[in-house]
């Protein structure tokens, strides 16, 4: 009897040990961000760039063709093309980090890099955790149908037509929020609704206007009908909270390079395989206004 | 044969960045399993003593490690030393750091369990022999310790090995990256190369693990 009662009161004490070094870790944690922020910052201004000789620039390595590796090792694609010229204007060395979809504005947060340019649409709640410079690229919803059978609008979608979207995307919460009316056929992956859609189970196949037009430009017999459809959202390089010098510097440089068009040559260096010359104005943002 | 997609990999370097990227990925595995394996038998060790302090911190050790999935301690040693501590570590580092947390926890425990599988009557015998504890654990116990231990550290071992593939979160580039890479640049070309690519990829850490787990049986038998 005495020996359960005393394994109870260990396991108890125990548990109440655990749950207070947890708890003791937590705020510990909290306590010394809110500190630290206050004390110095994480990010590196314009001058230490400078006077470092290097500006660390998160990119992808995996999406062609915003950022990809080539053959040779050496990173190329839209953002890069940006990213090389900031390097070359500020007078320093690019170094090239890969960075994923799930990690960016952790990179940011912590001054790891000093600028995200990798394909990084501007939302309101990014907003509050990093600062978005002017825009470069633009990104709608687009729509893709038989070349013999081109939706232009909306309204051509008859009562009983299908329109295929993939599940989870802003294609899908447009539609259902906008267009109520519209029927849906629903896939979960890429190449579910690209099988169904090929298949002819839907009139037409909606989703971010950059894949619909790629999508067009790879498989004859498809045109993109509406290539600029919903909210227009842009991309925008990022850089950690608060960094105002490393911000503005990015903003005019935006601004200049908009008098001599380099968005513009840069899509047609890099992106212009994938969608096609006709769709430029409405892919490029040039000198950071949207139109 | 070209929807095999191997041919995207005799492109420029390519062949030698995913070459590069195992050697990234094994430096790493390397490192942090040969520290595992000492520190492991160190806290196998000290686990098995009935100290109750030293018991309960390497209990709750052990459990942290099997609760926090490694992903979130790469994210927590990365991300979060900066934060809290403003130290900036290497990414290399860190991933070194959390392999070896993982390891040496797994590790011990492997240790433990071997060590208490061996019979009372052996360390009674030891001790009526006039060794000291030292020397017990040194020459009656651990030797056995460790032919037992063999095929459970091979298993540990070669999940590490397969593991790294989660340091590309701290932009560090390994091998599966590189392979990604290398398909994603061809996306358009050939289309299929996934399936070529991952394949190499496969074979490569086959041709790792798989000398391991026969170097395992080998020494299995010649302890035995």
């Amino acid at each position: 009897m005495k020996k359960t009662i005393l394994s109870k009161v260990k396991k108890l004490t125990s548990l109440l040990l655990i749950g207070l070094m947890l708890t003791s870790v937590f705020t510990g944690c909290t306590t010394t961000k809110a500190d630290s922020s206050n004390k110095k910052t994480v990010y590196r201004t314009l001058k230490e760039i400078k006077k470092s000789g290097k500006i660390n620039i998160g990119v992808f390595s995996d999406k062609s063709p915003f950022g990809y590796v080539d053959k040779n090792g050496k990173y190329a694609g839209y953002d890069v093309y940006f990213a090389n010229r900031i390097a070359k204007d500020l007078g320093v060395d690019a170094n090239f980090v890969s960075v994923e979809a799930a990690n960016r504005i952790e990179y940011l947060q912590t001054g790891k890099v000093d600028i995200i340019l990798a394909n990084f649409t501007v939302t309101k709640e990014r907003a509050e955790e990093v600062d978005f410079a002017l825009p470069y690229m633009n990104v709608a919803l687009g729509v893709v149908s038989p070349s013999n059978k081109v939706i232009k609008k909306l309204d051509q979608i008859g009562a009983k037509d299908e329109v295929i979207v993939i599940s989870g995307t802003t294609a899908e919460t447009y539609l259902t929020k906008n267009y109520p009316k519209i029927k849906l056929q629903k896939y979960d992956a890429y190449a579910e609704a690209k099988t169904a859609f090929e298949n002819k189970n839907g009139v037409a196949w909606a989703n971010d206007n950059t894949e619909v037009i790629a999508f067009a430009k790879e498989n004859k017999g498809y045109t993109v009908g509406i290539s600029s459809l919903g909210d227009n959202d842009t991309i925008a390089p990022a850089v950690t909270k608060g960094n105002k010098t490393l911000l503005k510097w990015l903003n005019d440089e935006t601004k200049a390079l908009g008098k001599e068009s380099f968005f513009h040559k840069n899509y047609e260096k890099t992106l212009v395989d994938t969608y096609g010359a006709d769709y430029e104005e409405i892919l490029v943002v040039e000198g950071g206004k949207v139109k | 044969m070209q929807s095999l997609g191997i041919d995207v990999l005799l492109k420029g370097s390519n062949f030698s960045r995913l070459l590069q990227g195992l050697y990234v990925a094994l430096e790493i595995s390397f490192v942090s399993v040969t520290i595992s394996i000492l520190l492991g038998l160190i806290v196998g060790v000290l686990m098995t003593l009935k100290n109750p302090i030293l018991c309960f911190i390497l209990k709750i050790y052990l459990e942290v490690v099997r609760i926090i999935p490694q992903m979130v301690l790469l994210f927590v040693v990365y991300f979060g030393t900066t934060r809290v501590f403003g130290m900036d570590l290497l990414a290399e580092t860190s991933a070194i750091i959390v392999f070896v947390f993982w390891g040496v926890a797994e590790m011990g425990d492997l240790v433990r369990g071997a060590i208490k599988s061996i019979p009372t009557i052996q360390f009674e015998s030891a001790y009526a022999l006039g060794m000291n504890k030292f020397q017990v654990y040194v020459y009656i116990i651990l030797p056995q310790t460790l032919r037992r231990l063999i095929p459970l550290s091979i298993n540990l071992i070669t999940r590490m090995i397969k593991t790294t593939s989660l340091v590309v979160m701290v932009g560090i580039v390994e091998v599966l990256k590189v392979a990604q890479q290398i398909i994603e640049a061809n996306r358009t070309t050939s289309p299929n190369a996934a399936f070529g690519v991952f394949g190499v990829v496969f074979i490569m850490y086959f041709l790792i693990c798989w000398p391991i787990s026969r170097l395992s049986i080998y020494l299995e038998k010649r302890w035995a």
